[in-house]
């Protein structure tokens, strides 16, 4: 398995990663539905657990992985507590469109 | 010792705050005089030729050099007379007015008079920085609160104009203060013992004057003043124009130069000339206003220009003619402008074109306005000639031209101080004016105090100068160019 | 006599103190004799001192020291020497019978009380100028007479033109004591102290063109004090003023203190003969000037204060020639005959019941025998008639004018003595002579003034009579030759004469043919003059029915007129201009103009903060694209 991943350059993780990231990028900046945007948050953060993950297998150091753990407890929290939110914004306004949410101007 | 000064003010405040009721100006008043009489003990038991006196120290943040010290020598008690001099003219002028709240009145003032003595006393750089600010917080509330037609704008140009002025102040003080050896301190001694470049120096003293001369004012920067002070209640403006205006002259003095003596050269012709044109042309704005208060303002100005012009030539008559002047000019312009308020309690106006015929109807009100408007004016043997004369006299030795422009204020003063006086008191009686009645017995206490010093001091000057002599042979000793 | 030389000055002011904070509520007798009393004080004291100096020299006292900073030590001293006492003697003598006079003339004003302060503050302003030991002092003087003639001019200030008047009479003295208070300045700087005595003993120290700077500068103090053009106009202005003000102060002494001035610092002046020419120059042409503007004034006040101008403008010929002790003789001999003309004056005012204009008067010299006596006396005493004062003293003047300047000189000098003759003739035969031409309830009121102002009047006459043989010419051969010069020639203070006897190269004959050409043509004018001004159609008329020339006198030139133009109204459109366009427009503009833009800055910027998540997130990821771009590229 060690070799299977390793035979793969690490650049392509890389570039990989960083495509991935960009769409999350992209996504957030340019959709307004609150869901999609969520999901694309968690889109960057699997970009960077992935490379994590690459990277710690390269260099044979297990703390990346360990760090990947942890990314995925946080991001696990935060939708659950963005979602909330978002269902919570959703009663309210009855729409998940971001742009409608200005209330912080002012 | 030098602590009561600003301890009994600020407990008397705390105690007007706390207490409330009517009473409170009586404990402003026996506060005041108790400060007073705190003075006059101080300069009884003083020694001339001694550089620091009554010297307070408390450490305050050692790390940083910062400590709680005060000290006084003879330039120092000729503020701080100054101060507690003015204090209770002031305060029982103030008497003659009811104010909405009067304990917050009473409190902002005294805090105001506890801070003005810190400035003068403080010997510990960053102290001197939050007196100078601190001095700014009554003054503003007691404007803004008090205040006339349109207070909020123009106090708030007064803040803003004032505060932007002193934070180029504490750069400049910050960065002399880093260049102190060791773990830097903010003493004064430490700070002036520091040799900087003169490209440095140079920021250094444009930082200070910036603040010092906004103060003052000193043209171009004084276009807050004729506005605050006209919009001020009484006395508020005489707190302004008595004693605040001096903490600029002071600062100039204390810790502009001796800080930043290497760019002396480069700006001193700069900033005499622009004293001395600020004399000159707020001296000619003077001649044409109709409201006695902006007249009294551009006054000020005028003579304050005059006195920093004295002084920034840094010579022994100069300084010496500026140090007494400070102390006659705050007289003067306290009863000046006490006497503007009298006016405008008994007839409603400060506009000179309704009064007239004043001398008719109130004989000893004429009698006290025409003394202190000799002081003003600079008649020999009252109390402002004798700093005239030697403020001129240094501006001349520093250059003859700049001494014959600055001389024509003793020209204009007269021109607009005898219109304001002939305006007001001469000419036949109006329906208003014929009814003026003439002064109470407490405005005749505090005006027939004010005319008294004005002849005292006219007639026996040397009894000032004696005070501030060994220390401006120390200052100018140390400092020659 | 050193410990009572203080009081000299003090007792006046003493009287001052008491009337001005008492007087109100005491009787006139008692205000009255505090206000002269006082002064008889000083004066006997003064006659003391005059023994004293005459004998032994010049007294010296020191009150307190005024100030000290640096080498700069000013005392409160006084220093009496031979001119000092002289004018101590003028000014307390002559103002002794001036308050006197005053006692009957202000009998009726409710300001009776202030108006004796006001006289007594002056006479310790004048004597304090007199007798100071330094240039300081002199300045305290200075000023302080100014401030009293300020008082005094608007003694009556529910006038509003009085007042301004007043305020015309300071402002014009303030400038001439800007350019004493530089010369002062000059002063020390040269010579390193301000005491006459210091100052006279090393003239030398000082090069030409600081010395010629000094009197200059000196001396545009003088031309404001002392009425001089172009700092003449406030002279005939002050005659707001009651009339013994007029007497006193415009005419008797204060207006002397430039004379003064430049007699003290002989010294300075006779090192710098540009300075002198300047003098003599600016002395001549204001005697002319003001002379002429006299010919045609209506007002009887007016024409004497043109009439002090004009022979102020005598003294300071006489002082531009270097003959400093007769200019002090002619300020002596001008003293006694121009008080007396004022108190006459003021006595025909009185009797006439406020009346000025001398073409509602005539013939008063029935109704007022005594004051037109002295009238008369004073009138030939200013225009030269032989033996009275003023013919020694203007006799002196031309002399030394012929002498040191030259025929042109002497020309101008005698063109004033005729125009002299004729305005003051003029005024004595218009009020006195002829039919009276005012109304007949002032016919009714006239009557001659009381005792205790004609004597006085009789007095001075009696001085104007005798006073010029204090000094009469050496040709002449009389017991005192030139008395007074040879007293003012007594070793000073400075240990050099107080003032320097002039010389004098004419022939004795040269000296006789010029007197005798001035007194021929001053006793033909005064015949020929009755024969004009008693007629009545040669009487003064109404300013339009004159021609344009005499019009144009009438307006004294329009000087004021011009001085309004020049100097007034372009001060006042600055004074507008500065506050509107420069303060409030331009330097305050500035400011809140940085205010606005600030205020502008945050308008706009607030537009990026709308609340909207993803321009946030745009700019977020931006600024994190840009900060990968600068630190990796």
């Amino acid at each position: 398995m060690l070799e299977v991943i390793r035979s793969i350059p690490i650049d392509y993780y890389v570039y990989y990663a960083a495509v991935l990231f960009i769409i999350g990028v992209f996504g957030v900046l340019t959709r307004r539905n609150a869901i999609i945007v969520l999901m694309c948050i968690e889109l960057m953060l699997n970009a960077v657990n992935l490379l994590l993950a690459a990277f710690s297998t390269y260099l044979a150091d297990a703390q990346g992985q360990i760090m990947v753990f942890f990314i995925m407890v946080v991001a696990a929290a935060e939708a659950a507590v963005g979602l909330g939110i978002l269902v919570m914004i959703y009663r309210n306004t009855k729409s998940t469109d971001i742009s409608l949410l200005d209330k912080l101007r002012n | 010792m030098s602590l009561l000064f600003i301890l009994i003010p600020i407990l008397a405040s705390l105690a007007i705050f706390a207490l409330r009721g009517t009473a409170v100006r009586n404990i402003a008043l026996v506060a005041t005089l108790a400060n007073l009489a705190v003075t006059v003990f101080c300069g009884l038991t003083f020694e001339p030729g001694q550089a620091e006196q009554c010297a307070f120290h408390l450490p305050w943040v050692p790390a940083a050099g910062i400590s709680f010290s005060l000290g006084m020598d003879g330039i120092t008690l000729l503020m701080v007379l100054l101060t507690n001099l003015l204090a209770p003219l002031i305060v029982v002028s103030s008497f003659s007015r009811t104010f909405d709240n009067e304990p917050r009145y009473y409190g902002l003032v005294m805090l105001m008079i506890g801070a003005l003595n810190g400035v003068f006393l403080a010997t510990d750089g960053l102290l001197f920085y939050i007196f100078y600010e601190l001095a700014l917080i009554p003054i503003y509330f007691i404007c803004a609160i008090w205040g006339g037609q349109d207070r909020i704008r123009v106090t708030l140009k007064f803040f803003i104009y004032t505060f932007i002025g002193s934070l180029f102040m504490l750069l400049s003080l910050l960065y002399v203060y880093l260049q102190t050896p060791g773990s830097h301190s903010f003493a004064w001694a430490d700070l002036v013992a520091v040799q900087l470049t003169p490209d440095a120096a140079w920021w250094v003293m444009l930082g200070f004057f910036l603040a010092f001369a906004v103060k003052m004012p000193v043209f171009p920067f004084h276009t807050w003043q004729p506005d605050t002070y006209t919009t001020a209640p009484m006395g508020g403006t005489m707190l302004l124009a008595g004693i605040m205006l001096k903490m600029g002259i002071y600062g100039v003095i204390r810790w502009m130069v001796p800080l930043s003596p290497e760019a002396w050269g480069a700006w001193s012709p700069i900033f005499i000339t622009l004293a001395v044109i600020g004399i000159v042309y707020a001296s000619l704005i003077a001649v044409k206003q109709n409201d006695m208060k902006r007249l009294l303002a551009y006054s000020s100005i005028a003579h304050v220009g005059l006195i920093a012009a004295g002084i920034l030539a840094w010579n022994k008559t100069g300084m010496q003619g500026g140090l007494i002047q400070m102390l006659n000019h705050g007289i003067n312009v306290v009863g000046l402008f006490c006497i503007a308020d009298l006016i405008e309690r008994r007839l409603g106006t400060r506009s000179l074109a309704d009064l007239g015929g004043i001398a008719k109807s109130a004989p000893k009100f004429a009698t006290l306005f025409m003394i202190i408007m000799l002081g003003s004016v600079a008649v020999p043997l009252t109390n402002g000639f004798v700093g005239e004369f030697l403020l001129l006299n240094g501006v001349w030795n520093y250059n003859f031209w700049l001494g014959a422009i600055a001389g024509l204020t003793i020209i204009y003063g007269a021109v607009y101080m005898l219109r304001a006086y002939g305006m007001a008191m001469f000419g036949e009686t109006n329906t208003e004016t014929a009814r003026f009645a003439d002064v109470t017995t407490r405005e005749g206490l505090v005006l027939g105090t004010i005319a008294t010093l004005v002849v005292v001091l006219g007639f026996f000057p040397q009894v000032i100068l004696n005070v501030t002599d060994g220390s401006v042979n120390r200052i100018l000793g140390a400092m020659q160019f | 006599m050193n410990q009572l030389l203080p009081l000299i000055p003090f007792l006046p002011f003493l009287g001052f103190v008491i009337n001005g904070l008492f007087g109100k509520n005491m009787s006139k007798t008692a205000v009255g004799l505090i206000g002269s009393g006082t002064l008889l004080a000083s004066f006997l004291l003064t006659v003391a001192c005059f023994n004293q100096v005459s004998t032994s020299g010049p007294i010296q006292s020191v009150l307190y020291n005024f100030l000290t900073v640096g080498n700069l030590q000013i005392n409160f001293g006084f220093l009496v020497d031979h001119l000092s006492v002289w004018m101590m003697l003028i000014v307390t003598g002559v103002g002794f019978l001036i308050h006197v006079y005053s006692i009957g003339y202000m009998h009726d004003d409710a300001g009776f009380w202030k108006f004796f302060a006001y006289l007594n503050l002056f006479i310790f302003s004048m004597l304090l100028l007199v007798m100071g030991d330094n240039f300081v002092m002199l300045f305290f003087g200075w000023e302080g007479v100014g401030l009293c003639s300020y008082l005094l001019i608007g003694f009556w200030y529910t006038n509003r033109d009085y007042g301004v008047a007043a305020r015309k009479a300071f402002i014009m003295n303030r400038i001439g004591d800007l350019g004493l208070l530089l010369g002062i300045f000059l002063i020390f700087k040269t010579y390193g102290s301000l005491d006459y005595a210091e100052v006279f003993a090393r003239l030398g120290n000082g090069d030409t063109a600081t010395i010629t700077t000094i009197c200059i500068l000196l001396f545009i103090g003088a031309m404001g004090k002392s009425a001089q053009i172009p700092l003449y106009t406030w002279l005939p202005d002050a005659m707001a003023g009651p009339t013994p003000v007029s007497a006193l102060i415009h005419a008797a002494t204060m207006v002397t203190a430039g004379v003064y001035l430049v007699a003290r610092c002989n010294g300075l002046y006779s090192l710098s003969p540009d300075a002198l020419h300047l003098v003599a120059i600016i002395g001549t042409f204001t005697a002319i000037f003001a002379a002429i503007i006299g010919l045609r004034q209506n007002d009887i006040k007016k024409v004497l204060a043109y009439s002090t101008v004009s022979q102020l403008g005598l003294m300071f010929l006489a002082l531009g020639m270097g003959a400093y002790s007769t200019a002090i003789f002619h300020v002596t001999t001008h003293a006694f005959f121009k008080a007396l003309l004022f108190l006459a004056a003021g006595s025909v005012i009185h009797g006439m019941g406020g009346e000025q204009d001398i073409r509602n008067m005539g013939g008063l010299r029935k109704a007022m025998p005594i004051t037109f006596w002295v009238f008369l006396i004073g009138t030939f005493a200013i225009s030269g008639f032989p033996l009275l004062s003023g013919f020694f003293s203007k006799d002196e003047i031309f002399a030394y004018a012929y002498g040191h300047g030259g025929p042109i000189w002497w020309g101008l000098g005698l063109l004033t003595t005729v125009l002299t003759t004729v305005y003051m003739c003029r005024l004595l035969y218009v009020t006195f002579f002829g039919d009276f031409r005012g109304t007949d309830e002032q016919k009714h009121h006239l009557h001659e003034s009381p005792k205790v102002m004609t004597i006085p009047l009789m007095i001075l006459a009696t001085l104007a009579v005798v006073g010029g043989f204090l000094n009469t010419p050496h040709f002449l051969h009389l017991g005192s030759a030139q008395w007074l010069a040879h007293w003012f020639s007594e070793t000073g203070a400075a240990g050099s004469s107080v003032i320097p006897m002039a010389e004098m190269h004419l022939e004795e004959s040269t000296e006789w043919a010029l007197m005798l050409i001035t007194t021929g043509l001053v006793l033909a004018l005064i015949v020929a003059l009755y024969f004009v001004y008693t007629k009545r159609d040669n009487l003064p008329v109404a300013d339009s029915a004159q021609s344009s020339l005499a019009r144009l006198i009438a307006h004294k030139f329009y000087v004021d007129e011009i001085y309004d133009f020049l100097f007034i109204k372009p001060t006042e459109r600055l004074s507008k201009l500065f506050h509107y366009y420069v303060d409030i427009q331009g330097i305050d503009g500035l400011v809140n103009g940085v205010g606005r833009g600030v205020e502008g800055l945050g308008t706009q910027f607030r537009k990026l903060q709308n609340g909207n998540i993803e321009y946030y997130l745009i700019g977020m990821v931006a600024g994190v694209v840009l900060l990968f771009l600068t630190l990796f590229l």
